[in-house]
């Protein structure tokens, strides 16, 4: 019973766990109100790091996409399908986190500027990936088409981002609340806050997609464990 | 080259041959983008001001949705008769199928176009008949036909098709759709065309890379 | 390029096929001289059709490797494929084209010369050449099927590929088929074929296969002679099913 418990003990899981600890004291202890936005303005020490994951998992499964295109090997599937999911994920949470931020703040829950657009648009794309996935039917070909979802998203992405820019300069982002334009007074200390907190969501990131990449490997053992069930009972049979 | 440009062009010439005897396709697109055309004339009220304000985002928006239903319905009728694979059994590579299909869907929804833009001229009381509308709508349809070709052939063995094309298609032409309605925009407004050359410019960076990108990536699709 | 004497029309080392959980090929090893008409025996499921698509390169193996005629398909495909014509269960044809549009397309898309003459010896050869300005939607399916084998036929193919040819044909045009098989094989041409008609083929057929579970469970080059023995390997596992 107790080696199952340590067996759960990721030392990847036990650091994203202790550096989590550290940024909340830090979050909600150490680092001091900010003053024109008030304690609202905490989120953001959880909305970058979000936001920053969903931005890894993008760019993990656009690189892992692409390998699997060109090596065909198992292992960037089950790479790319993890990230994507994990993404996802943080891009709903980046999201989320970014409009309950934006209703106090710029007194709308949402406005078309170029980085909430882009960000929008690319959480749709991988969206549509993972359906895609659940959609097809297995194969090695749903891994191939997966993966030219992937390769996809990763050109589109600048496209997407630099219209997103031109179409906020022809319409001005609609931001009026009470804090919008004033300049943080946290100094420094923001920055300490945002590093801590961020590489705490990137061991968490690491530790989730690896996670999920086991998850899927077993999957996959599974499934070929079957195979080998069916070929034996096929041969019992004759 | 030649060579490849005639097999590109002769899967064209058979889907246009196959679409003037049975008129599948562009009537799928046009009638669909009428229909979202006249829906808005009634949700919304057009004054003269708000015809400006809104018509180049219906405009786009109909012939986006319109224009899935349209690449849905040609591959849909390749895949009826399994001719997609009598394709597949020909000794051509594979970018040349993708670029011959290609071809007749861009065709099948400029054809759509020449029916959808007066009406819209129309019932918005929008002046269009001007060079720049014949670009955007050039670039427009060159890159919904080269995204939604690849989407199409992808989301055919896919159940639910219906569904994921659009899910597909429509986020990764976000920026051309941007791109079409903003230049829309500037040319009813009486704009010229120097106001609109970075959205043309980002309409022919968009049409480029996905037209090389899914060449190039055709290949991992078809077989099974 | 290409020598139809030395090299094996066929050669499948290791080929694994799986959809999802289900196995189809696991680790199948074929070797098909040149010359040869085989003939694919199995239940349904056993994987005939299967190997056929992937001889067409209409679907990719897992892993293992194929080659024809000396060629890799991995690396070769569009050689491998001016080198096969397919007759598959669907016709594949354009139904609202006519017997000539759909084979003057397909012409095109092999790069054939002097069209015209070749469209009509191939569709003399094949019967159809009364109803040759008839859309394919008009005709029968025998006739449909007729039309797929004349695409199959029009370029030449060193090998010919037939996935239950004679359904939906009637006993006439089956026997013009055995002619056109024959005629194929005295060119020293190659046929792989699978059947519903498994004592007529077995007749014709140089040679047969029977896959059983994703390998190759027999493999007969008398197979008039060994017809008891493959009709029981055949039949007990249709019992099975």
């Amino acid at each position: 019973m107790l080696n199952k418990v340590l067996d759960l003990l990721d030392p990847l899981l036990i650091l994203s766990a202790a550096l989590m600890g550290v940024a909340l004291y830090l979050i909600f202890i150490w680092v001091p109100t900010e003053t024109n936005q008030g304690a609202v303005q905490r989120i953001l020490y959880f909305h970058v790091p979000v936001a920053w994951g969903s931005m890894l998992g993008i760019f993990v499964v656009s690189g892992s996409s692409f390998m699997y295109l060109w090596k065909k090997t198992e292992k960037w599937d089950r790479l790319a399908v993890a990230s994507a999911e994990v993404g996802v994920i943080f891009g709903g949470m980046m999201l989320l986190s970014g409009m309950i931020w934006a209703r106090p703040v710029w007194a709308v829950w949402w406005t078309g500027e170029a980085k909430l657009t882009t960000a929008l648009i690319l959480f749709f794309i991988y969206v549509a990936y993972l359906m895609f996935r659940a959609y097809f039917p297995p194969g090695a070909q749903r891994q191939r088409l997966a993966a030219i979802i992937g390769v996809i998203g990763a050109v589109d992405t600048p496209i997407i981002y630099f219209a997103a820019n031109l179409w906020s300069q022809a319409h001005p982002p609609l931001i009026t609340g009470p804090a919008a334009d004033a300049e943080s007074a946290l100094g420094s200390d923001l920055g300490i806050v945002l590093t801590a907190s961020t590489v705490a969501f990137t061991f968490l990131f690491i530790y989730l997609v690896q996670t999920r990449y086991k998850i899927r490997k077993s999957e996959d053992d599974l499934v070929e464990l079957k195979r080998a069930v069916s070929t034996s009972a096929m041969t019992g049979a004759n | 080259m030649m060579g490849s440009l005639a097999i590109i062009w002769a899967i064209g010439r058979k889907d246009l041959l196959l679409e003037i005897r049975n008129k599948d396709v562009v009537v799928a697109v046009a009638g669909f983008a009428l229909l979202v055309l006249v829906i808005f004339t009634f949700a919304i009220d057009l004054n003269q001001g708000n015809a400006k304000l809104v018509g180049p985002g219906v405009l786009w928006a109909g012939i986006a949705f319109a224009g899935v239903t349209g690449h849905n319905r040609a591959f849909a009728l390749e895949v009826e008769g399994s001719t997609l694979e009598a394709l597949m059994l020909a000794p051509i590579s594979r970018d040349l199928i993708y670029l011959g299909k290609a071809l007749g869907n861009f065709l099948f929804i400029a054809v759509a176009q020449i029916i959808v833009i007066p009406v819209f001229a129309v019932l918005f009381n929008l002046v269009v008949f001007r060079w720049e509308m014949l670009a955007i709508a050039l670039l427009t349809t060159l890159g919904f036909s080269a995204v939604g070709t690849l989407f199409a052939a992808m989301s055919v063995r896919v159940r639910a098709r219906e569904v994921m094309l659009p899910l597909l298609f429509l986020p990764v032409v976000t920026p051309l759709l941007m791109a079409a309605v903003e230049s829309t925009s500037h040319m009813v407004n009486g704009r010229s065309w120097s106001d609109m050359a970075q959205w043309l410019q980002l309409a022919v960076a968009f049409d480029v890379a996905f037209i090389v990108v899914s060449a190039f990536i055709f290949q991992h699709i078809l077989e099974d | 390029m290409v020598s139809q004497t030395t090299q094996l029309a066929v050669k499948a080392e290791a080929v694994v096929k799986n959809f999802g959980e289900t196995a189809v090929l696991r680790g199948l090893d074929l070797e098909l001289p040149t010359g040869e008409v085989t003939v694919l025996l199995g239940t349904n499921g056993a994987g005939k059709s299967t190997l056929l698509r992937i001889l067409a390169m209409l679907t990719q193996i897992d892993s293992g490797s194929i080659s024809m005629h000396g060629v890799d398909i991995a690396q070769n495909g569009p050689v491998v494929r001016a080198l096969t014509g397919s007759v598959l269960h669907s016709p594949m044809l354009y139904a609202d084209m006519t017997v000539r549009e759909n084979l003057l397309f397909f012409a095109e898309m092999y790069r054939l010369q002097n069209v015209d003459d070749l469209i009509s010896s191939t569709t003399v050869q094949v019967g159809i050449e009364q109803r040759i300005d008839d859309r394919v939607r008009t005709l029968s399916h025998g006739f449909q099927k007729r039309v797929a084998l004349a695409r199959a036929l029009m370029h030449d193919p060193q090998l010919l590929l037939l996935d239950e040819p004679e359904s939906g044909l009637d006993s006439r045009s089956v026997e013009q088929l055995d002619r056109i098989i024959e005629n194929y094989k005295s060119m020293g041409r190659s046929v792989v074929m699978t059947t519903h008609i498994v004592e007529h083929a077995l007749e014709i057929a140089d040679r047969a296969v029977v896959l059983n579970n994703g390998t190759v469970g027999l493999n007969s080059t008398n197979p008039a002679a060994d017809k008891t023995e493959i009709l029981a390997a055949y039949s007990s596992k249709a019992n099975d099913q």
